[in-house]
């Protein structure tokens, strides 16, 4: 890992200390733990600051993320279409709440206050992938389409 | 190209530009945003590039790629020109067609070409579809004029004209023409911007900020315009920062927006490179740039003392004001914070004079507003009307009314700290004073429609759980407040609600409102407020009856099959997730209530709407 780098770009100057974790997270597509002790150490900020920085923002994650990475955008023009249905659909085939990740890394799954897409809504974005107008009906072969996604990858 | 020295090369350019432009051919314009993006822009796109070449009509065609037109119920959809002719809900293989006979013979595709819904009329250009008649897109119209990912293209239709008519001014004179025009603060609370511009605080250096914080669920004019058509909200940034003195100036752009982000950072390169940002602006010896701020998923951050925290690196905690940011701000320096859309608006204000942009709108809100029309209405996307026009002609004329044939029940508008408006509110005019003094208020422009299967309970709740999880903490009325007040409206859903909840709820908005610090707790209470002033009769059917009427509270509603309606096709069984559902094929099914979790997939999945929620 190379958190050193990142931090040097920036100068190690504490006002960057938000668009270092981006970038952290970024590589990692986490903030590993050790990172963020690194990240402390080099801005001389104490890592309770880091810390609190990294879990106000719910851009990060301390946590790793899966392999795929679902987000059901639960804005108000979604939410009057039925997104929260589709979040319960989600949660039901992936087998975890939101905000959280499959115990086999394959699948995180996350809900976020607005996508900003709302003219096609309810919308739901599947490893950066935009897809509006969702139904219930469609979460499962999107779910099967990752899977295979993965197949292919592995084989 | 290099750098721009003075007014006069800029203007020679843009000249250039503009011929360079090849006007006298056919061009197509391919919508191209987030949104047509997700609905294929880039496959019909592609498919108009590959056809193009195939037909060796490279030098004879105008392809391009440009940002949101508004009408993201119609994407993918092509703008082609002479002529004007739309065609909307595009395949990649249409493409060809419109080659062929658009392009090539002068033929309109009938088949491609936008029919309303409502009357099922065709339209044959754009001026013609009843989305666009009643707008007035001055700050969005010029998004289909241009790639936003060539500074050419906005320099080709005048660009940064607004900017050299600055740099020729004393700075006074261009923040008197801002205050002339009567702009007011887009972003929400709609505090006129010039009078916010001469206000800025003595003390050097002095910093401003573009909010491109849009963190209002329902509402996506910033990113409109952020992907559409950044350098005018770039222009818009130099010409304020020219007009006050400053040196350096901050977009602070949600991370949820990524193909704005792209776009802006790339507008910002180019600008530097031609010398509209960096030192020496056109040869005036005013130097300012831009930098950029991710931010990092906290609603709260839209809040201004919050931004200024949060691109400091810090937690996004807003903090009392007095000291306002103009006098204190950015590290402490005198600092103006405005939105992208108001930003977007000064180049114009600039350009063609305060006293024009005055005479669009009404007595105290002047110009013109982009609004994200989203929710259960039939022509969803980005409308920009002049201020003070109606609730109806925005929802009804522009778009289109209510689909399916169900009422319009209410409108939300002005995001969490917004409010309801039912249908006896329909002619209010939208502007700043006529909003707020219904009980809502303009907000940053998200107009969310509701019909008569939203529960407005719901939606308080809603936005309550939206509001508890956004708090950030820092005041006590705020924190517990909207998680008390969530929990009472939460049980009201469950139909375990008390005979005294409504006056507890209300007693509890007017406290998170009268002892919270910034925006989002002084207006916390307001979702809650304004349905229970418009909708009390729904709140009492929960509590007293204990019944949902519009069928969306769980805990208050069954779902059942109607034996008359169900063909027995089977769908709904095979779709249910708790395989309650029985019946021999051909033959009516039923629901096992028991295990029944009332995801409501079997009603998606019946054809034939003989699922109904009771």
């Amino acid at each position: 890992m190379d958190v050193g780098k990142i931090i040097d770009k920036y100068g190690s100057r504490r006002r960057f200390l938000i668009a270092i974790l981006q970038d952290i997270q970024e590589q990692e597509r986490y903030l590993p733990k050790e990172a963020l002790r690194q990240v402390s150490l080099r801005l001389g900020m104490p890592l309770v600051d880091v810390y609190g920085v990294a879990t106000f923002y719910s851009a990060f994650s301390l946590e790793p993320r899966g392999r795929h990475e679902v987000t059901v955008c639960l804005g108000t023009a979604c939410h009057v279409r039925g997104s929260h249905r589709i979040l319960e659909e989600f949660e039901r085939q992936i087998g975890v709440e939101a905000g959280h990740t499959t115990k086999d890394g394959e699948f995180t799954l996350e809900s976020v206050n607005c996508l900003g897409c709302c003219a096609i809504g309810p919308v739901v974005v599947v490893d950066k992938v935009y897809h509006g107008e969702m139904t219930s009906n469609r979460v499962k072969t999107l779910i099967s389409q990752c899977r295979k996604a993965q197949k292919v990858e592995a084989s | 190209m290099s750098k721009l020295k003075s007014t006069t090369e800029l203007k020679s350019l843009q000249e250039k530009l503009g011929k360079t432009q090849h006007r006298d051919r056919p061009t197509i314009v391919v919508s191209s945003g987030t949104c047509g993006r997700s609905r294929g822009s880039s496959q019909v796109y592609a498919a108009f590039e590959a056809g193009i070449k195939d037909r060796g009509l490279a030098d004879k065609v105008n392809l391009r790629d440009s940002g949101c037109h508004g009408f993201c119920q119609a994407e993918p959809n092509v703008v082609v020109y002479p002529g004007e002719v739309f065609y909307a809900n595009l395949k990649p293989e249409d493409a060809a067609t419109i080659l062929d006979e658009t392009v090539g013979k002068g033929q309109v595709v009938d088949r491609l070409l936008y029919a309303d819904p409502g009357s099922g009329k065709k339209a044959a250009k754009l001026g013609d579809v009843p989305f666009y008649t009643k707008q007035k897109r001055l700050i969005s119209g010029r998004n289909i004029l241009l790639d936003p990912t060539r500074i050419e293209d906005y320099l080709a239709i005048g660009g940064y004209s607004g900017l050299a008519k600055a740099l020729s001014m004393e700075p006074k004179a261009v923040t008197e023409e801002v205050v002339k025009s009567g702009l007011r603060g887009r972003g929400g609370g709609g505090f006129p911007t010039g009078l916010k511009w001469q206000r800025l605080g003595q003390g050097t250096p002095k910093y401003v900020i573009c909010n491109a914080d849009e963190g209002d669920p329902g509402a996506y004019m910033d990113r409109g315009l952020l992907e559409g058509n950044p350098h005018s909200v770039l222009e818009g940034m130099v010409i304020g920062a020219f007009a006050v003195g400053a040196t350096e100036g901050v977009m602070y752009v949600r991370t949820e927006y990524p193909l704005a982000v792209t776009n802006v950072t790339r507008a910002i390169e180019q600008a530097r490179e031609l010398g509209l940002l960096g030192e020496n602006i056109l040869g005036s010896g005013f130097s300012f740039d831009i930098t950029i701020a991710r931010g990092a998923g906290a609603f709260v951050c839209g809040e201004e003392t919050a931004l200024i925290a949060s691109i400091e690196g810090r937690i996004g905690e807003p903090r009392q004001r007095p000291p306002y940011p103009s006098e204190k701000g950015l590290w402490g320096k005198p600092t103006i914070v405005n939105n992208v859309e108001t930003w977007a608006s000064v180049p114009i204000v600039v350009e063609h004079g305060g006293e024009k942009f005055a005479s669009i709108g009404t007595k105290g809100s002047k110009g013109t507003k982009i609004f994200s029309l989203v929710g259960k209405v039939n022509n969803t996307g980005l409308v920009e009307v002049p201020m003070g026009t109606t609730l109806r002609e925005v929802i009804f004329d522009t778009g289109g009314g209510i689909p399916d044939g169900r009422k319009f029940k209410a409108v939300q508008i002005g995001g969490p700290s917004g409010g309801c408006l039912p249908a006896d509110k329909l002619d209010l005019p939208v502007d700043y004073e006529s909003l707020t003094a219904a009980g809502a208020m303009m907000g940053s422009g998200g107009m969310i429609v509701m019909d008569e299967t939203t529960c407005m309970v719901d939606i308080a709740k809603y936005f309550l759980n939206f509001l508890q999880e956004e708090s950030c903490g820092k005041c006590f009325s705020c924190r517990e407040g909207t998680q008390r007040m969530y929990e009472v409206v939460d049980r009201i859903t469950q139909g375990n609600g008390r005979a005294d909840d409504l006056a507890l709820l209300e007693e509890l908005a007017t406290m998170v409102k009268d002892a919270s610090m910034c925006g989002l707790g002084r207006t916390a209470g307001n979702p809650v407020l304004s349905t229970l002033a418009n909708f009390r009769g729904e709140y009492e059917a929960h509590v007293l009856e204990k019944k949902c009427p519009a069928g969306v509270c769980k805990a208050l509603i069954h779902y059942r099959i109607l034996v008359d309606k169900c063909t027995g096709c089977m769908a709904c069984a095979k779709a249910c997730p708790q395989k309650v559902i029985s019946g021999e094929k051909k033959q009516p099914h039923r629901i096992d209530q028991s295990g029944c979790i009332k995801c409501g997939i079997c009603k998606d999945s019946c054809k034939f709407d003989a699922v109904v929620v009771e």
